[in-house]
């Protein structure tokens, strides 16, 4: 008889704690805000336990430029937040972006803007997708929907970080942090702890030639050529780009929506199946890059679209532009502070399914 | 007629890349770069050494040590370092900063790294103004000294007192070394390369954070020449920011 894999009931924040561990992460830089504390207090003592480090940073600001030596330095980091400390840490971000950094950010969306409240949301759109800081540059960004998920795209967030050179973010919200889950933890194989062997600064052992990880290009045309070098590398990931569909097949109207919401909708959809009616979910796993190619199939296919965000309009931006020559998304907007049920979900998609 | 013998008598350390600087006359940054590079030969922590640099005149200096380096935001120098620290605990770690970076942008991520002990050396260079930005008003700009944007002068009532940064963090738990220097003159000099031996010593002996403030001039943005910069140190920055070693613990074992 086979052992039966290992299930553990966790909250979706300590599943990226363990999912970070399970990566072989190193050094875990923190800061306190809520809803996403139990990271850094599980990564505390588990980072020391895993001969890396952890420093409780000043401020995200100082957190993240940790971060941004840790991975210069070609040792596996990650750093977590939420929306307010995540504006503070974009500065560090971009210069991971421009200098081309692997690193793992962790952003547990709440309320906004300002200090707005600390239930879930999906206002972080926007800054997750775009590049959140000054400069032309984006990076990787994964919606995680459940709390296995969370695990499962933190192991991957790594790997993306360090074959890509680039920081790496994974966009929960205040629901799939707290919610506990049963989980089945799993181990990579064949993590690659010295991946930075051949660009990371770790000194000149051996008298060989120095290494310089900088954003600053001067010269007449180097910043142009950087960019252009950077725009190859995020033009490359389209072929990375991975979505859920759910129902889809013979569907009349595809709900578009990602993480905590999409999960929602999926309950929503599985309700109107068993009454018959012809509705399915496009849930974008990665946001950047996101699924275009995938969703213009269905518009092709004749779909129409729902698109459903806590938030008053954001990623609707990018299922219009993946629609945009064959038809429109209509939108449905949720305001913080309430999280639908399925049930509250049924109106607006009967109203779209109907045509109204 | 006997023959002419050429003897190398001063030659630039081995750390210091053979190449022409982008710095005014005058200016004492390649002072400061050439002591760094004598102490990384004397001490051999060359291929050991990681520079985080700052943002500031010396942003190039990556261009000019041949060390590996990674560029740090304004300010940040003191978090990178603690990252690259934390991940490569067996390398050699220094910041060089200037006083508006280290002392106005920066002042959250210096006091930290220090009061968390850090094992890293900062060599922090006050030349009481924005380099290169133009000169505007620094955090270490006398009372009285114009610049571009305390064209009156700075007024204590208005734009407060300049910060003296080795005797604050002198007062942090996690410091076992602070000290001021000075690169006006000779004597000075050779002063200061002692304090930053002995800042480089406490990283590699892990006794705590060492950090070394160094006066320097900035004749360009003071409107001086070169003399009447290094007469200005003397007369007037000395006066407030006395030289001297304002902590050190290396010698007792070091914090914790």
């Amino acid at each position: 008889m086979s052992k039966q894999p290992e299930r553990i009931f966790i909250k979706g924040n300590e599943a990226i704690a363990r999912g970070a561990l399970a990566a072989r992460c190193k050094c875990f830089f923190g800061y306190p805000i809520t809803p996403q504390n139990d990271i850094p207090e599980f990564m505390s003592s588990a980072m020391i336990k895993a001969g890396g480090d952890f420093v409780q940073a000043e401020s995200e600001v100082a957190a993240a430029n940790m971060l941004l030596g840790a991975g210069a330095a070609g040792i596996r980091a990650m750093t977590s937040s939420s929306s307010p400390g995540m504006s503070l840490k974009q500065e560090a971000i971009s210069y991971m972006a421009g200098s081309e950094v692997p690193a793992v950010v962790v952003n547990m969306n709440r309320g906004g803007p300002g200090l707005g409240d600390i239930g879930p949301a999906q206002g972080d759109y926007y800054q997750s997708t775009r590049g959140g800081g000054h400069g032309d540059y984006r990076h990787f960004t994964f919606g995680p929907g459940t709390v296995q998920e969370a695990y499962d795209l933190t192991i991957r967030a790594f790997d993306i970080a360090f074959e890509h050179r680039t920081p790496v973010l994974i966009l929960g919200d205040a629901i799939l942090g707290q919610m506990k889950e049963p989980i089945t933890p799993w181990e990579p194989e064949g993590v690659d702890d010295e991946a930075g062997r051949d660009w990371a600064i770790s000194g000149r052992t051996g008298g060989r030639d120095k290494r310089l990880i900088k954003s600053l290009f001067l010269a007449e045309g180097e910043l142009a050529g950087q960019n252009k070098h950077l725009q190859a590398k995020y033009d490359s990931w389209t072929d990375l780009a991975e979505c859920e569909q759910f129902e889809t097949q013979d569907a009349e109207l595809v709900i578009c929506a990602y993480g905590s919401i999409g999960r929602i909708a999926k309950s929503a959809v599985r309700k109107f199946r068993k009454e018959g009616k012809k509705v399915g979910l496009f849930r974008p796993i990665t946001l950047y890059p996101f699924p275009s190619a995938d969703l213009k199939k269905l518009a092709e296919e004749g779909k129409r679209f729902l698109t459903i965000e806590h938030n008053l309009g954001q990623m609707v931006d990018d299922v219009r532009l993946a629609v945009r020559t064959i038809c429109d998304s209509e939108f449905f907007p949720i305001y913080p502070g309430n999280l639908p049920t399925p049930d509250e979900l049924e109106a607006p998609i009967l109203a779209c399914l109907e045509g109204k | 007629m006997t023959e002419m013998n050429e003897k190398l008598v001063f030659d630039k350390p081995e750390s210091v890349i053979d190449r022409a600087t982008h710095y005014c006359p005058g200016c004492h940054h390649g002072i400061a770069h050439r002591l760094v590079g004598e102490l990384l030969d004397e001490m051999q922590l060359t291929e050991k050494s990681l520079l985080i640099g700052s943002i500031g005149c010396s942003v190039f200096l990556y261009n000019y040590l041949n060390v590996d380096a990674v560029e740090a935001p304004h300010g940040r120098a003191p978090a990178v370092g603690t990252g690259v620290k934390r991940a490569r605990p067996d390398n050699f770690v220094f910041t060089y900063q200037g006083d508006g970076d280290l002392a106005s942008i920066g002042m959250a991520e210096i006091m930290h790294a220090a009061n968390r002990g850090e094992k890293i050396s900062v060599v922090f260079v006050n030349n009481t103004v924005y380099g290169m930005t133009g000169g505007q008003m620094a955090p270490t700009t006398l009372i009285g000294q114009k610049t571009t944007t305390s064209p009156a002068g700075r007024c204590v009532a208005h734009e407060g007192a300049p910060i003296r940064m080795a005797e604050i963090i002198a007062s942090l738990g996690g410091v076992a070394y602070a000290a001021r220097g000075s690169l006006d003159c000779v004597k000075n000099i050779r002063a200061a390369k002692k304090h930053i031996k002995k800042a480089f010593e406490c990283q590699v002996n892990a006794t705590g954070f060492g950090f070394v403030e160094l006066l320097s001039g900035c004749p360009t943005n003071w409107k001086m020449t070169p003399v009447q910069a290094n007469e200005r140190i003397q007369k007037e920055m000395i006066p407030y920011f006395p030289l001297g070693v304002f902590k050190d613990i290396s010698e007792e074992g070091g914090i914790c």
